[in-house]
């Protein structure tokens, strides 16, 4: 079992809910998935300080944990403030914490994340913070009470899938106890397969679901291959090596080559 | 011959009353403002664009939507301008041009020669572009002053701000208030869109072009006297007061990337509209205590409309779902 803070999941799939055809479609894909968390962005479904009601409503009715986020946050002090109104507006004290350096590369501001992190632990946040594979900036955000951390493996929206597997493999052997989840940069089944191999706890993922020709059937074959990677990394797989190995013996030829 | 209420003057009521009236009825139309045509339609695109919207909509709103362009050169005719859709993106976003080909049909690719014998104010821009040629668009303010006169021709009767209508018994009422409707019909909700006028008289467009990107996709729809309406956002709310600066800057910035002449341009209007949507983002015809509601038209008003009424009205003709004489 997935557990993140104090709440155990089966389902090692996180589902974002931005840029679906309809929340009808939305609402399929979620349950297609199995997924047990969705996030939420409050800032992009805000005008004039009046925010997402129905559609809020709808997100609601899918009926698992929602996981509000920062989404479009460039300081600490927007972040915190967002992260507050998530709380005011779901009722939890979880929170995907966002903070965005630049607009156009979408990079996440590591110093103002930490930052914003320790201010939201101190008062009570359980922040799942959205980070690189920085594994110094790793060590600060669980120095500022995060007890998850979520790396990317590409930039956001970019489908690119793992840029530097041996840099999400170091972060896994760093922080062998914490709940890790690939959080940015997933645009195939495989991907999300590749990073559950190396050991990662759970993915999330919006955009490879969402612009999917068939979001709900796409969200099921993500939910398969997450799960397909995690029970490959548990039974434990082959290293691989330069040549063949023959499975039956081979004495008694005469050569090799 | 039966007395019907269509309740709002936006695209879907004038579309249900000229249906209506065509099927030989007798027709009273009212609507809160003072003219026809001045709540969500006022801000919408006009673009008449069943291949595109299927991108990111069901089939339905391709099958529906094909005949929009018939309907409305005929009861406004003279109104559409059928010069195609084009679809563009910076060279950065191509995949998102790619992604958009491969879940749309009716284009064909376009190079950097074609595009520019097109359209030649985007010629050297764009290296590759997608052309829907059988996609057409209209001036949405001018379409409904022109589709209200044809509805008074037919004897259809009007009656704006607070002024009653003259008689009080139909045969049934046809809500079509749009975003008004949201807190009467379940699971209707509100989705913002905000747009904005630019007047430039250095870019000329034929055709509505759409900039795709990740995450601030815009379209420019071209009207008369240099203007192009330049939209929309897509904000899950209800809120309809002003644009906000960021939506303000996100499309202009978008329009100054689409062409770099749009820096000069003048921002003559800037608006914010309610989209009405239920879950699937289509279209309902709804029973009321009193007749039917044409609900949920979503961003597709002036696409979908003409194919809700006619459906509206040949329910409502054949007196499927009447009661006598209702008292409205």
């Amino acid at each position: 079992m997935l557990k993140l803070y104090d709440t155990e999941l089966s389902s090692r799939l996180l589902l974002g809910t931005a840029r679906y055809p309809s929340p009808a479609v939305l609402s399929e894909a979620v349950k297609r998935s199995g997924t047990g968390i969705v996030t939420v962005s409050l800032r992009r479904e805000t005008s004039g300080g009046k925010t997402g009601g129905a559609f809020f409503e709808l997100v609601r009715e899918l009926g698992v944990r929602i996981l509000p986020n920062t989404a479009g946050c460039h300081s600490a002090s927007e972040a915190v403030l967002t992260a507050k109104m998530a709380r005011e507006v779901f009722g939890t004290k979880w929170i995907k914490l966002e903070v965005i350096g630049h607009h156009d590369s979408l990079q996440p501001d590591v110093f103002e994340l930490v930052q914003a992190a320790r201010i939201l632990t101190d008062e009570g946040f359980e922040v799942f913070p959205y980070t690189t594979d920085d594994l110094i900036v790793g060590e600060k955000l669980l120095a500022a009470g995060c007890r998850v951390l979520m790396p990317w493996c590409a930039p956001i929206g970019s489908a690119a899938g793992p840029r530097n597997p041996s840099a999400l493999t170091a972060m896994r052997a760093a922080f062998p106890d914490v709940p890790l989840i690939v959080d940015a940069g997933l645009g195939r089944p495989s991907h999300a397969a590749t990073v559950m191999e190396l050991g990662y706890d759970a993915v999330l993922l919006n955009t490879a679901v969402a612009m999917a020709g068939d979001p709900p059937a796409m969200a099921e074959a993500f939910a398969k291959a997450t799960d397909a990677g995690r029970l490959a990394y548990l039974a434990g797989m082959l290293e691989a090596r330069d040549m063949a190995v023959p499975s039956t013996p081979v004495i008694g030829k005469a050569v090799f080559s | 011959m039966s007395l019907f209420l269509v309740k709002g003057a936006g695209v879907a009521g004038l579309a249900v009353a000229y249906e209506l009236l065509r099927r030989g009825e007798d027709v009273d139309i009212v609507d809160y403002q003072d003219t026809v045509g001045h709540g969500a339609s006022f801000f919408a695109g006009g673009m008449l664009a069943p291949y595109c919207e299927r991108e990111g909509a069901e089939e339905a709103v391709l099958t529906l939507g094909l005949e929009a362009a018939d309907w409305w050169d005929e009861a406004v005719p003279g109104s559409v301008i059928r010069n195609g859709t084009l679809v563009v993106a910076q060279l950065r976003d191509l995949a998102d041009l790619t992604r958009f080909a491969s879940r749309t049909t009716g284009h064909v690719w376009l190079g950097r020669l074609e595009l520019a014998e097109l359209e030649p104010s985007l010629a050297g821009r764009f290296d590759k572009a997608l052309f829907f040629e059988n996609e057409a668009h209209l001036d949405p303010r001018r379409a409904l002053t022109e589709l209200a006169k044809a509805i008074r021709n037919l004897g259809g009767r009007f009656h704006f701000g607070a002024e009653p209508p003259t008689r009080t018994k139909y045969a049934a009422v046809l809500d079509c208030t749009g975003p008004a409707a949201i807190p009467h019909i379940p699971g209707l909700r509100g989705v913002r869109g905000e747009m904005l006028y630019l007047e430039s008289c250095e870019v000329t467009l034929k055709r509505p072009v759409r900039m795709l990107h990740p995450r601030h996709p815009i379209y420019v729809v071209p009207r008369d006297d240099n203007r192009f309406m330049v939209g929309a956002t897509m904000i899950e709310t209800d809120d309809d007061g002003p644009i906000s600066a960021r939506s303000l800057m996100e499309l202009l910035n978008a329009a100054y990337a689409l062409h770099p002449a749009f820096g000069e341009a003048r921002v003559v209007e800037t608006g914010v509209g309610i989209r009405p949507a239920f879950a699937d983002n289509f279209p309902r015809i709804v029973e009321t205590n009193d007749g039917l509601a044409i609900a949920g038209m979503y961003r597709h008003g002036f696409l979908l409309a003409p194919a809700m009424a006619k459906k509206a009205a040949t329910r409502l003709s054949n007196g499927a779902v009447l009661r006598e004489e209702m008292i409205a």
